[in-house]
């Protein structure tokens, strides 16, 4: 087997069987890299040299018998963590330039338990999207085709780029970030496991901040167990987080392929909605019956606030988009573009420097947070997320963990969808609820569609019990048995 | 709710970003679009309801009150587009 069709788990296994070494796993996937990424767009800066260089010290550990759990593992990095002396750019031409001076919490965590990181991967400009059509260095393709047809696809978004390298080869696991699906929607488009932890599991120290009081960092990867080791390193107490919650780290793999026996699986009726297409719907139906045979039991339960997520959430992130955004003023950092005043300074730096759905998004927050309209907006969207969080908290009285699908289509075209914005929003209708309540939850693929395209469904879980996830997701995994890959990939790429 | 070209404008103003009059019409129309859309929020019972800031999870913390970092001036400045030696600059804001 290719080395880039391996999983995070068996590679590690092999460094230390020594079948092969951390240079030449390393070194296939940036071969990878430099075959594939000028058609995939997946990475925006590639740090091929200092993988292997990297990748030399692994061997030096390996030989000494000094293994970290990733060491010699190659990671996509989303280019939103901040990357000491790695140009980061959240995809956007006011960053474009921006070399941090420090290290995100989270690939500090990745880099201490040995990961070797090949490069930046693609996104939305400020993880603002959908589809990975908002980048300032332009659309990530899906390395996924439909049948007979070579149209080039979405990756989804925000974390396109980790999502399409994951699933092509070119990286084994791949940060992500989750706002409101961004790990798990691109997760499904592509074929990938995908978990977003609860809000306060990883810290945002270093991540390039949107909407804070949603986003989290999470872990994309080609197995649920790849995903649990992945995750395992990246989550933890941060005092330099506000919003990071103390409590402790359990061991994320002995959850994988533990005994569902006796799990109640809420089945909320809500997420029948209109758009649902048949095909999803029958993987959902196909899911639960997976899980009934694994021992659970199915509940059917109701989240009464779902169908107001979306529209709830494009108040709040736009609003918190506004406020972290105004830090982007030509000054300290980033792009500047002359003007005559300060303010024409920075009114041209912010229109050279944004992208048109981040505009988008910082006029709507500053409407809604402006004087005479924030009570009817903003704080209206406030109360609605606490009944949102309400019934997640109610039905997690009843059951242990919800199945829903995590998209209501698979990967569409680049170019469809684009002509109004709420057509685009509603890609999110099932991952936004769990992201306004600050649930983990996961995608996990379960098969294919009728046009050869990967499906997705989501688990959403209890707040810090992302092990019922990884234990019912990795039930899934096995019964689905998908082992499907994408036409475009790395394997036999030289 | 429905935004008139002078209340863009007047956003766009608050926002400090750009716009030229030939943006008008479509940044109107889209952002009518999400308004229109949101309206949505108003058949939702809201009476007595807390309002939710965030997840509850964490408690604010209080840390000991030291220094903790410091000393890397020339780190701080490394991406400012227009430092003059230790300083950031700006366009002259006074006549």
């Amino acid at each position: 087997m290719s080395l880039t069709e391996l999983t995070i788990a068996d590679a590690a296994a092999g460094l230390r069987a020594r079948k092969f070494s951390a240079v030449e796993l390393v070194r296939a996937h940036t071969d990878a890299i430099a075959a594939l990424n000028p058609r995939l767009n997946a990475y925006i800066t590639t740090t091929s040299d200092a993988a292997l260089q990297a990748a030399t010290h692994a061997d030096e550990a390996l030989a000494k018998g000094e293994a970290k759990p990733l060491t010699g593992i190659p990671l996509g990095i989303k280019d939103l963590f901040c990357t000491s002396g790695v140009r980061t750019t959240a995809a956007s031409n006011i960053l474009k330039n921006f070399v941090p001076p420090y290290e995100s919490t989270v690939t500090a965590n990745l880099l201490r338990d040995g990961a070797v990181f090949v490069g930046k991967t693609n996104l939305d400009e400020f993880a603002m999207g959908s589809a990975n059509i908002t980048s300032a260095f332009g659309p990530v393709e899906n390395p996924w085709k439909r049948n007979g047809d070579d149209a080039a696809l979405v990756p989804g978004g925000s974390s396109g780029g980790s999502a399409a390298a994951v699933a092509a080869g070119l990286a084994m696991g791949a940060t992500g970030t989750d706002t409101g699906g961004s790990i798990r929607q691109p997760a499904a488009y592509c074929g990938i496991v995908g978990l977003k932890p609860t809000y306060g599991r990883c810290s945002r120290f270093g991540t390039i901040a949107y909407a804070s009081s949603l986003d989290q960092a999470g872990p994309m990867a080609r197995s649920v167990r790849d995903c649990a080791i992945m995750l395992q390193s990246m989550a933890g107490f941060d005092v330099r987080d506000s919003t990071s919650v103390n409590c402790d780290v359990p061991d994320y793999s002995a959850a994988v392929g533990r005994s569902l026996k006796g799990l109640k699986v809420g089945i909320p009726a809500e997420y029948r909605a209109e758009g649902l297409s048949a095909e999803i719907e029958a993987a959902w139906q196909r899911g639960i019956e997976w899980l009934k045979a694994a021992g659970c039991e199915i509940v059917d339960v109701s989240l009464p606030h779902t169908k107001y997520g979306l529209a709830t959430y494009y108040i709040v992130a736009p609003a918190e988009c506004s406020s972290n955004l105004a830090r982007y003023d030509g000054l300290r950092f980033g792009e500047r573009v002359p003007g005559d005043t300060l303010d024409a300074m920075y009114e041209a730096t912010r229109r050279a420097g944004f992208g048109p759905e981040v505009r988008r998004r910082i006029m709507m927050g500053t409407y809604v947070l402006s004087a005479g309209y924030y009570d009817a907006y903003y704080l209206k969207a406030q109360k609605v997320r606490s009944l949102i969080r309400r019934d997640f908290t109610e039905s997690f009285q009843k059951v242990d963990v919800l199945l829903t699908p995590t998209a209501p289509t698979p990967a569409f075209a680049q170019g469809e969808k684009t002509d109004d914005p709420v057509q685009m929003y509603l890609n999110d209708i099932f991952t936004v609820p769990a992201s306004m309540a600050g649930m983990p939850a996961m995608s996990v693929p379960v098969g294919l569609g009728a046009t050869g395209l990967p499906l997705g469904l989501q688990l959403i879980g209890r707040p810090f019990d992302e092990e019922t996830l990884l234990a019912a997701g990795s039930a899934l995994e096995s019964a689905a048995g998908f082992t499907h890959r994408p036409v475009i990939r790395a394997e036999g790429a030289k | 709710m429905s935004l008139d070209p002078a209340t863009v404008r007047r956003i766009a103003r608050l926002a400090r970003i750009g716009i030229d009059e030939s943006d008008l019409p479509a940044l109107q129309g889209e952002l009518n679009g999400i308004l229109g859309w949101v309206e949505q929020l108003n058949e939702v019972d809201v009476e007595g309801v807390t309002p939710m800031v965030g997840t509850g999870h964490a408690a604010l913390r209080t840390r000991d009150d030291v220094v903790t970092d410091g000393n890397c001036r020339d780190a701080v400045l490394s991406n400012a587009p227009d430092a003059v030696g230790p300083f950031y600059t700006v366009p002259k804001v006074v006549e």
